[in-house]
């Protein structure tokens, strides 16, 4: 079983130098899953941290816990392998945009759909920012990059609708400097037992940077987004007067006060609702027609894949007639030469 | 029983089943070769089938083999050429004729030769004894499907599932031929359809129906009569390569006491490892089935990082996509068994065939310097010593292994005499201790075998981070500095190296003055071993050295390969081994003798090749 351990966030840190670029939005992220693991008292044995290749998967470096800095797009996989052989481990996996929906868009999916209980923080800074600044599948229709002088000639995934359509349970989103934010979606994925989905919008300040500028800035953000908190209704705004509605099969933004809308019309966040109309309809907003969402988005129990396994192989075990690796010699069709 | 016409006395005999691919052929082959083992024979089995589960009925593409060598002293091969063929359509006999002995006796169930059928199978005249030139042969052309509706005319069942049972009467046939019991078969059949007594009535009538027509017609057909073998006492059981891969696993784990991990993506010829594996969760097992064989190795990898015995299986087209994965745990030094049952290629190949094909892909097919130890199974049976001791030496040395076998040694079936596992020894796990937790790094070496410690998420205090880019000798911290580099390469070289000092020195089989050293390696042995005995009786100086560690290479290798002048290496390949031997020691001479149809080596084009070298 893990233990619980009262550990100051700065006890996470490793004696490794951060290497990331000074600004890059990678320091804050460490920042913030160092400071929920403090307060999920974590113990830093019990932690095991899988990453695939990118800027974003130095990170098991830079954490005072068991890591593992494994192959491009495999993280997904490797992180399997560790909670299935051994459950009681903390086990995130660390990610970017490229690692995990490019080359390890495969073992992405079925990680999602097995749920295995593994917290993903997908760093999502919609650029390589490792290989200096080519596409990702993540950079919207006609960005222009190093691989793409002439504009992209592709639709981006959307990480949201990409996680629900392989049947995720749980998607949240947060943005890399919104630390309070950051803490409090991380925590909630790491309360779920199944595979947690946490984008995070990232800055790189060398090959992408304000990626998400008009929706994350200060000056912004209020009207932009939208923090999506279970049992809440979905208000937003400087001012707090807007919100969502449903019209029609379509979510609308409407102001409280105009047209008759008062916040009793505003839709109440459930995060626990097991359909997924609602849900894929908030992951896949974006600006400008609608606010994007932050927050935990969708956060649905549902039969966890190692939690599963234990129990085959405790009921198995009770029933079959083979103990022990010797019953199985002697089993079926065996025959004795005098 | 009535007295017999003819006994022919036979020290081994080799029956091959053939049939439609829906015909049962395997489960027949399976059955008589159970009974014969039971009956105290040596016994070698080989199935061989098309790669479509349903290829177009009464093609030649269609047909589905069985053989089993059985004799009265040891047999290493499931025979070249057969004594008897059941052939329950014109396409088997069509595509088993030429696999004939001269004289051998040929049991055709004569309701399937019609004209739709003879032309499918590719005879050009309704008479495919004259045709195909089969005179010689003893021919029994038995009525099977009138025989089988006539005995179960009375049980009320469809025709499809009398004809379903077609088999049973072919099977009790061979039976009265070679004079065996039916019990165990009925036996068999009792347990399997247990819920179906209709069915097991059914099977059982048409054995025994067989059995008696074979007695009916004892007048004008010759039986044969093998002695049992004089084989070591104990418990027997029939095992194929394959599950004895996954039960070395099984008892690798027992031994280690690790819990067993197996990520893995079905590919035939390894499947069945797979799914044996699968059915021991009663045993505490973990096996995921990934989506692909990259998550399999890499679940793999995860799983032995966590401190499990971790393993992953596949064939070519499988190693390939491995390949990145292997660097991840040679770097890591990270314990990991991979199993490759080669088949033939490249690319998608030939599935169901096999081939040693693969043997540089396992030593060379990676990035950078990236050396594993890779070792190679001989038989079936030994599959699961050589499961054992790939598992042995990852986990003591910390390092992948690469377990190669073939389709040949995977489907292959020998008697097996159960092992104690009390004459296995311990696999001692190189774990970290409380008292190294002061003064240990993560990449501290065992002096004696370079290996680094195991400490796995969860124990306390050990807490470190690796991965795939190069590491500092000691911390194992990332590392760009190029003395390192070369350091570290050196060192990961070592560490495979000094495997040599824990395996066995190379055996020569055979006098050391003979005039000509045979090589082989892996799957071919029986073939081989066979081809120097038959050699050795008929008066020629022949000796054989079969390798089955090839990375390292026994310490003694060179001394063996020194002592003779004319030395040939003879491998189901264009000739890798060879030159791998060339790579090893400068200078050497080998001859070659190399064969890739996707078939095993047959003992008679070995002979004939041998004496050939023997004469120049
Ligand atoms: C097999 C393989 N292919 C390609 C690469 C090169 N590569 C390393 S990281 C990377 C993309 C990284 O992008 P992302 O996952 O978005 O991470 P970021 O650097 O943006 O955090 C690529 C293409 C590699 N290391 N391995
Ligand atoms: S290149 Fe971009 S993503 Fe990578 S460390 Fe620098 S700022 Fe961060
Ligand atoms: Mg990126």
């Amino acid at each position: 079983m893990s233990g619980v351990c009262n550990l100051k966030f700065t006890e996470f840190k490793s004696d490794q130098e951060v290497r990331w670029c000074p600004g890059c939005g990678d320091h804050a992220i460490l920042n913030s899953v160092q400071k929920a693991m403090s307060e999920l008292h974590y113990c830093k044995d019990d932690v095991a941290i899988i990453s695939g290749i990118g800027c974003s998967s130095r990170f098991p470096y830079y954490m005072d816990t068991y890591g593992f800095h494994t192959l491009h797009g495999r993280g997904a996989a490797i992180a399997s392998g560790v909670k299935i052989a051994n459950p009681d481990l903390h086990v995130w996996e660390i990610t970017g945009d490229g690692d995990a929906l490019a080359i390890g868009g495969n073992h992405f999916i079925h990680l999602i759909r097995r749920n295995i209980d593994i917290n993903v923080i997908l760093f999502n800074n919609k650029i390589y920012g490792l290989t200096k600044g080519q596409y990702s599948p993540t950079s919207n229709r006609g960005f222009v990059s190093k691989t793409s002088p002439y504009g992209t000639i592709e639709s981006p995934f959307r990480p949201g609708e990409l996680c629900i359509g392989a049947r995720g349970q749980f998607f949240a989103r947060t943005v890399d400097k919104e630390l309070k934010l950051s803490i409090e979606v991380f925590k909630e994925a790491a309360k779920h037992k199944g595979t947690s989905i946490v984008e995070v919008l990232q800055n790189c300040v060398i090959y992408n940077d304000k990626i998400h500028a008009e929706i994350t800035d200060k000056q912004y953000k209020d009207d932009r987004t939208i923090t999506l908190r279970h049992g809440e209704p979905m208000i937003f705004g400087k001012e707090r007067n807007k919100g969502l509605i449903l019209d029609g099969l379509e979510l609308k933004v409407v102001t409280i006060g105009e047209d008759g809308i008062t916040e009793d019309d505003i839709l109440v966040h459930d995060a626990k609702c097991e359909d997924i109309t609602l849900h894929l309809k908030l992951a896949d907003m974006e600006y400008p027609k609608y606010p994007v969402a932050l927050g935990v988005i969708r956060d649905v129990e549902a039969s966890v894949y190692d939690e599963c396994m234990e129990k085959q192989i405790k009921e198995v075990s009770e029933k079959s007639p083979i103990k022990s690796f010797k019953d199985l010699l002697y089993s079926g069709d065996v025959w004795e030469v005098k | 029983m009535g007295k017999r016409s003819k006994v022919i006395e036979k020290d081994e005999v080799v029956v091959r089943f053939s049939g439609d691919s829906g015909d049962g052929m395997q489960l027949t082959g399976t059955l008589f070769s159970y009974t014969s083992a039971i009956f105290g024979n040596d016994i070698s089995t080989f199935p061989d089938y098309p790669s479509e589960i349903r290829a177009p009925q009464g093609t030649i593409g269609g047909v589905s083999g069985f053989q089993v060598h059985f004799g009265h002293s040891e047999v290493y091969t499931p025979g070249d050429y057969a004594d008897v063929l059941v052939a329950m359509n014109p396409a088997a006999l069509k595509a088993n004729a030429k696999w004939m002995k001269p004289g051998g006796t040929i049991i055709i169930d004569s309701d399937s030769f019609d004209e739709k059928n003879l032309r499918k199978a590719g005879y050009k005249t309704n008479d495919p004894i004259t045709e195909d030139k089969l005179g010689d042969f003893n021919i029994i052309k038995a009525p099977i499907t009138t025989m089988t509706k006539e005995s179960l005319k009375d049980m009320g069942l469809d025709n499809k599932s009398i004809l379903r049972s077609k088999n049973m009467f072919a099977l009790g046939l061979v039976y009265w031929l070679f004079n065996r019991p039916l019990e165990h078969t009925k036996e068999y059949i009792r347990k399997k359809f247990k819920k179906k007594p209709v069915v097991v009535e059914a099977n059982i009538k048409v054995l025994e129906a067989g059995y008696n027509y074979g007695s009916i017609i004892q007048a004008v057909t010759p039986s044969y009569q093998i002695s049992p073998a004089d084989i070591e006492k104990g418990y027997y059981r029939n095992i194929n390569g394959n599950t004895a891969v996954a039960w070395g696993f099984l008892a690798a784990a027992e031994k280690s006491d690790l819990p067993l991990f197996l990520g893995s993506y079905p590919i035939t010829p390894a499947t069945e490892i797979m799914q044996e594996l699968s059915a021991r969760r009663d045993l505490g097992v973990k096996v995921f089935q990934a989506e692909d064989e990259i998550a399999g190795i890499t679940s793999a990898i995860g799983a032995s990082f966590a401190g499990n015995l971790a393993v992953t299986t596949t064939s070519g087209p499988g190693l390939a996509l491995k390949g990145e994965a292997i660097g991840l745990a040679v770097i890591a030094e990270l314990p990991l068994v991979v199993v490759d049952v080669q088949r033939g290629g490249p690319s998608t190949g030939l599935p169901t065939k096999t081939e040693q094909s693969d043997l540089m892909q396992a030593l060379y097919g990676r990035n950078g310097e990236s050396p594993a130890v890779v070792m190679a199974a001989s038989t079936p049976t030994n599959c699961f010593d050589y499961a054992f001791y790939a598992a042995k030496i990852a986990v003591e040395h910390m390092t992948p292994v690469i377990l190669l076998t073939d389709g040949f040694l995977g489907n292959g079936t020998q008697p097996w005499k159960i092992p104690d596992l009390s004459d296995f020894p311990k696999i001692n796990v190189p774990v970290v201790d409380e008292n190294m937790r002061e003064e240990w790094k993560p990449y501290i070496r065992d002096p004696e075998k370079l290996s680094r410690y195991w400490a796995y998420p969860g124990m306390k205090g050990f807490a470190h981070r690796i991965g795939g880019l190069e590491k500092d000798y000691i911390t194992g911290a990332v590392s760009h500095d190029p003395i390192n580099h070369q350091r570290m390469v050196d060192v990961r070289q070592a560490k495979v190296d000094k495997v040599v000092d824990y395996i066995p020195e190379l055996e020569i089989i055979g006098e050391e003055d003979a005039d000509l050293l045979i090589i082989g390696w892996g799957g071919t042995f029986g073939h081989l071993y066979t081809a120097y005995e038959e050699l050795t009786n008929e008066g020629h100086k022949v000796a054989l050295a079969h390798f089955n560690y090839i990375q390292p290479l026994p310490k003694n290798t060179s001394d063996i390969l020194s002592k003779f002048d004319k030395k040939v290496v003879c491998e189901l390949n264009m000739g890798q081994f060879a030159n791998y031997l060339r790579m090893n020691f400068e200078g050497i001479t080998l001859k070659q003798y190399n064969k890739v149809q996707g078939l095993p080596f047959t003992v008679k084009e070995l002979k004939e090749h041998f004496i050939k070298l023997l004469e120049e």
